[in-house]
């Protein structure tokens, strides 16, 4: 197989994950896109550790899937404090750290 | 040599209704008006990746996809969802005004990717026969050459969990 199939998979939906972090408003569909870019590193991660018929791409893919897992662990906690705090996870509304 | 060949076809047809799954998934992740819905299509499009490790020759990874992405981070997503909202269903207000300069720099980035993979990797193949690495390969070299990450990973791991708890308790 060519690799370059799996490289633009990869890019196409890394886009369409760059897409959903800036056009969504509420946060869990942001968080949901972050994890769309992550796969879609993960994805060139393993493909060019075929082609180059070594094993640290697999490991770096493994190292990607647990940090993505702290991420969505804190970033949950983070969502559900705003909630408690505004009743609402519109993130266009955060705007008390502009100067 | 023909037995190679036809591996190779349904290696490709594998490849494309899998790569069909993933971009509708995908598309529908961040255009659905339901974050229930979103939750589940991104079920799906973790599940493809899997699929996708599998057709990579890396059964490791493919199973702690699955395991950690689809057993414990769609879970976390959807009490996210329970936790944060009233309501079930459809809702409005879920994008922002920006929905035009969204899709005009996610074209751009997909246009520029793609000029620059295909200039790069065009008739770069993979093996056919590939090396298979095995799980115990992959442990050596987490633990091996791999080991100071390893630990710098339980620690971002451990103030993960120890963060999630004191930003969501209740005082």
């Amino acid at each position: 197989m060519l690799i370059n199939e799996f490289l633009l998979l990869g890019a196409v939906l890394f886009c369409i994950g760059v897409y959903g972090v800036i056009a969504r408003r509420n946060g869990i569909m942001v968080l949901m896109s972050i994890e769309l870019i992550l796969n879609s590193v993960n994805i060139n991660l393993l493909a060019f550790a075929l082609r180059n018929g070594d094993v640290n791409g697999q490991v770096f893919a493994l190292y990607i899937i647990a940090v993505a897992a702290a991420e969505v662990g804190v970033g949950l906690a983070m969502v559900l404090l705003i909630y408690r705090n505004r009743r609402s996870i519109a993130l266009d509304e955060l705007s008390e750290m502009k100067g | 040599m023909l037995l190679a060949a036809q591996q190779n076809v349904a290696q490709h047809i594998a490849f494309g209704i899998i790569a069909a799954g993933m971009i509708l998934g995908a598309i529908r992740v961040v255009t659905t008006s339901n974050v229930v819905h979103a939750a589940l299509w991104l079920v799906t499009v973790l599940g493809g990746a899997a699929a996708l490790y599998l057709l990579l020759a890396a059964e490791f990874v493919a199973v702690t996809q699955i395991l950690v992405y689809i057993g414990a981070i769609t879970v976390l997503f959807l009490f996210g969802t329970m936790l944060t909202r009233a309501r079930i269903g459809r809702e409005g207000g879920l994008d922002n005004p920006y929905r035009g300069i969204a899709v005009v720099v996610s074209l751009l980035l997909a246009g520029v990717l793609g000029y620059v993979l295909i200039d790069a990797f065009s008739d770069d193949q993979l093996p056919e026969e590939p090396i298979i690495t095995t799980t115990q390969q992959v442990s050596d070299s987490i633990f091996g050459p791999y080991l100071i990450p390893f630990w710098a990973l339980s620690f971002v791991l451990l103030a993960a969990v120890v963060g999630a708890i004191v930003l969501a308790r209740k005082d």
